[in-house]
């Protein structure tokens, strides 16, 4: 794989998303892969805010460590991201507005160009972004016509006027930079192949997309970072097909919300982050007591509390799993990919209705936030399922207020459902200990078959997601993680096994129901594994002990600073918990 | 047509004489003149005795948390507009812990009837103090007397503009149904708060407190139950104490005929299937 990192960075407020944005589509479109990550802060204006594009000739799931191609609009942006700089790497700045330094001793070229300057002659102040568009397009040796596609979509509403300024802040930059600076940086070769979808996708918009076509007819939500992107994505698409999205007061409604859609037969999600999911652990316990389907998407971010709301984490993993009072069954999926956000938020609410459980799908911000170029979404593999339910004749079949919706003797725990409107179908779905029709009762032996009957339920789960091993399948290394990690770990595995470890890397992408059997398998003969994960206290290496042992082989690696975990930082770990005299 | 009988279902759990009986036999009143077969009404409740109502009323039911029975009955009813949907609880469920989703369902407005059964205690937690308790109550946590002046839902709810206020007495449950039926018929959110007397943990606010005290709104000839501002002055002079329509507005739209996309069937009859052309269409945004 060939790659180069590129970053621009300013204060918030500056474009820098808009900047980062569009030179990304522009790459996209080329052919290329890239990767994106934004790294913002928890306020409007002002305050460091950087875009890093890496680009790849092959599909990349990571930001990558370097930075190749630095745009900084201001000195916080040099201080704050120079330990990233590739050797020889290219720093723009503008002197007018700045005298940029860098560290002693750094090797880089810093290159002052009239950003501002060019952008005014262009046609205004603002298009300084275009015009380091077109530096960056200097650099690597791009033909700045290569943009206007780009910018005809994100201007063309402005009118050709606007779109040929911005065309013209690009090319200008381009020749600045052409005619002052000889330092040139190749772009990674073109791919070969590209598949006919190449798609530009983040993981919040998988999850939409997937939700829409899972069958998820309303979303109840309340707005928070940085899960709101989805409920953007579905308020543009869920009414074109008959279905609502809510904003709702708080969680706690919007969760509610879903469980009343989904009891009358709709299938209804709520995607919420940390503190939003909190206030959502009664109505966990009422779905899964109630046997209603339900799903909920925690995109995570840094707790706890309100925590670092604009920055990543791995740490809802134990509240995922363990939350609510008292003891139901529930389903956690951890998808590795963007692909995974479609595939699994599609199939949560086959899986909800088919066990008439909550599903739970844990996403987090970095995988959430960053849109990325992948190949396709794997459409014919999600489960279509509307459940066990009581049909109209079933019902009229049986004797006037025969249906027993909560039958404790179903040997699989699950009972087919009615719908509200459907005749000789009544019954109360409730969080209380209930019989068969859905009354209250406290009798022992009734609230024991009921606990049993709804356990029972999962104790035939099937569904493609659990444990999946890379690399060399007995080897006695190991690397472990769940969810989003999956793209940096390949990459740290495949670096560990250039320099000669016998490696592989085992991935979690269902927590729940646990899949002991398969992780029992998978860790038989390891001497030796890192567990990676983004918290502090190490919830996946506590989870992986208590289900399958494991105990003295188990290392931990730990990251919970806010900011998505770099190659270097495992391997670095790595060193210290794998045999040294084995590594280069 | 159904009658009363199609209504019942187990026996109730409540006290002999809690108002409660008289709500239940109300809203089966209701339904049954309002010709509604049990199948397509379902009560929402949430926790209390009132709580009990979803299990009681003999239609379908979702017994669902302390003070969240609005949140779920709104999402009931938009996925399902052919259903009758009622929200039922008592004054601690609704004005206590859920007191957040009242104010909202008065403002989003969807299609449901809220029936609170204010008995001004919290009966099932064994007598403590409610957001509706009179000043200087005693009750088990205010030993020497609340100090927390009370809620007042019915401005509460004048003051929000909500489109259907009304109030009813357990005492008097033809009337109740008369009036429960017509909040079912109002478009959009309706509220009935009832004073349902709590006969074990509160002996103040008992029947023979409100059969003095009540005036029927109903019954005056002169009232206008479409002037806000005048409700809002009779119900402050009557301290609260009426029954009736208090305030109606049929202008305002509910919530699923104002909002975009909203089809007319119901949305829990339509297959929830993406076409591939659609599907196709979405892609392509991503290319
Ligand atoms: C979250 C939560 N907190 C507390 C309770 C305990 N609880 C159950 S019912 C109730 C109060 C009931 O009072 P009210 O709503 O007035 O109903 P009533 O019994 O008077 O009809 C309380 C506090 C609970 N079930 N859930
Ligand atoms: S405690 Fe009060 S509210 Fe509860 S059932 Fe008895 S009388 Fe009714
Ligand atoms: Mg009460």
């Amino acid at each position: 794989m060939h790659d180069v990192g590129w970053k621009v960075g300013g204060k918030q407020g500056e474009g820098i998303d808009s900047t980062g944005e569009i030179y990304a589509i522009a790459l996209h479109r080329m052919g290329y892969y890239v990767f994106t990550y934004r790294h913002f802060m928890s306020l409007i204006k002002g305050g460091h805010t950087n875009y890093k594009i890496r680009v790849a000739d092959e599909v990349v799931r990571h930001h990558g460590d370097l930075v190749h191609v630095l745009i900084a609009f201001d000195q916080t942006t040099i201080d704050e991201n120079w330990r990233q700089l590739a050797p020889g790497a290219v720093v723009i700045y503008d002197g007018a507005t700045f005298q940029a330094h860098l560290p002693d001793g750094l090797q880089a070229h810093l290159c002052d160009v009239p950003l501002t300057g060019i952008a005014k002659e262009a046609g205004g102040a603002i298009m300084k972004n275009m015009v380091s568009i077109g530096v960056t397009a200097a650099v690597h040796g791009i033909d700045p016509t290569a943009f206007l596609p780009v910018i005809q979509d994100k201007f063309g509403k402005k009118g050709e006027a606007v779109v040929q300024a911005n065309l013209e802040a690009v090319r200008q930059g381009y020749a600045y930079y052409r005619s002052h600076y000889d330092v040139s940086i190749p772009m990674p070769p073109l791919p070969q192949q590209r598949s006919s979808d190449h798609l530009f996708i983040s993981g919040n918009q998988a999850t939409g997309f997937g939700a829409l076509d899972g069958g998820c007819r309303m979303l109840a939500a309340y707005p928070i970072t940085p899960a709101t992107e989805i409920m953007y994505w579905l308020i543009e698409h869920l009414p074109k097909q008959g279905g609502v999205v809510l904003q709702a007061e708080d969680e706690i409604a919007a969760v509610n919300m879903a469980i009343g859609a989904n009891y009358a037969g709709v299938p209804a999600m709520t995607s919420t982050s940390g503190p939003g999911f909190s206030l959502m652990m009664e109505a966990l316990g009422l779905a899964g007591m109630s046997e209603t389907p339900l799903v909920i998407v925690d995109v995570q971010r840094s707790g706890p509390s309100t925590g670092l709301p604009t920055k990543t984490e791995q740490s809802d993993l134990n509240e995922a799993l363990y939350g609510t009072h008292g003891e139901i069954p529930r389903v956690v999926l951890t998808p590795r990919t963007v692909e995974e956000c479609y595939r699994f938020t599609a199939d949560a609410f086959a899986l909800a209705e088919r066990y008439q459980v909550p599903v739970i799908v844990l996403s987090d911000l970095y995988m959430g936030m960053s849109a990325q170029s992948i190949d396709r979404l794997p459409r014919e593999e999600v489960t279509r399922d509307r459940g066990r339910r009581m049909s109209d004749e079933d019902l009229q079949a049986l004797a006037p207020g025969a249906y027993v919706r909560y039958d404790d003797s179903s040997p699989t725990g699950i009972s087919p459902r009615s719908i509200p409107g459907q005749r000789n179908g009544r019954y109360v779905a409730l969080g209380n200990e209930h019989n068969g029709i859905g009354l209250e009762v406290e009798e022992q032996y009734i609230r024991v078959a009921q606990a049993n009957k709804r356990r029972r339920k999962l104790a035939h789960f099937a569904h493609q997601s659990g444990v999946s091993v890379d690399g060399v399948k007995d080897a006695p290394f190991a690397l472990i993680g769940f969810g989003s990690t999956h793209g940096v770990l390949e990459e740290a595995r495949a670096a560990l096994a250039r320099q000669g470890l016998t490696i592989k890397h085992i991935h979690l992408s269902r927590v729940a129901p646990f899949p002991a059997e398969d992780m029992m398998a998978a860790l038989a003969g390891v001497e030796r594994a890192l567990v990676v994960e983004l918290n502090q206290t190490g919830q996946l290496a506590d989870l992986i002990r208590k289900e399958v042992g494991f105990h003295d082989v188990l290392s931990n690696c730990l990251k919970y600073d806010g900011d998505p975990i770099e190659l270097r930082e495992i391997l670095a770990r790595a060193e210290q918990v794998f045999p040294t005299g084995v590594l280069q | 047509m159904s009658t009363m009988k199609d209504f019942k279902a187990e026996k109730p759990t409540w006290c002999p004489g809690c108002g409660d009986f008289g709500v239940l036999n109300a809203m089966q009143r209701a339904a049954v003149a309002l010709g509604l077969e049990p199948e397509d009404v379902v009560v929402v409740s949430g926790i209390g005795c009132s709580g009990k109502m979803s299990q009681h009323f003999g239609g379908y039911g979702l017994h669902s948390l302390h003070g969240r029975s609005l949140p779920t009955a709104q999402a009931v009813k938009l996925a399902n507009r052919n259903l009758t949907v009622f929200a039922a609880g008592g004054d601690g469920d609704g004005y206590g812990i859920g007191m957040g989703h009242f104010i909202h369902a008065i403002r989003r407005n969807i299609d449901i009837t809220y029936i609170v059964m204010d008995n001004h205690i919290y009966g099932l937690t064994t007598g403590q103090a409610s957001p509706t308790s009179d000043v200087g109550s005693q009750t088990k946590t205010s030993p020497r007397g609340t100090v927390e002046r009370p809620i007042e839902p019915l401005q509460l709810a004048l003051s929000e503009r909500c489109g259907f206020v009304a109030q009813a007495f357990s005492g008097d449950t033809k009337h109740m149904a008369q009036v429960i039926e017509r909040a079912v018929r109002h478009r959009g959110f309706s509220l009935v708060n009832v004073f349902s007397p709590c006969v074990t943990f509160n002996k103040v606010n008992s029947y023979e407190f409100y059969k003095e005290k009540l005036v029927n709104l109903d019954a005056d000839p002169a009232y206008d139950c479409h002037d806000r501002l005048a409700a809002m002055r009779r119900v402050a002079e009557a301290d609260n104490l009426v029954v009736g329509v208090v305030y109606e507005d049929t202008e305002q739209p509910a919530y699923d005929d104002a909002v975009y996309g909203y089809p007319e069937e119901p949305l829990a009859h339509l297959e929830p299937r993406l076409s591939d052309a659609m599907y196709e269409e979405i892609l392509a945004t991503f290319r």
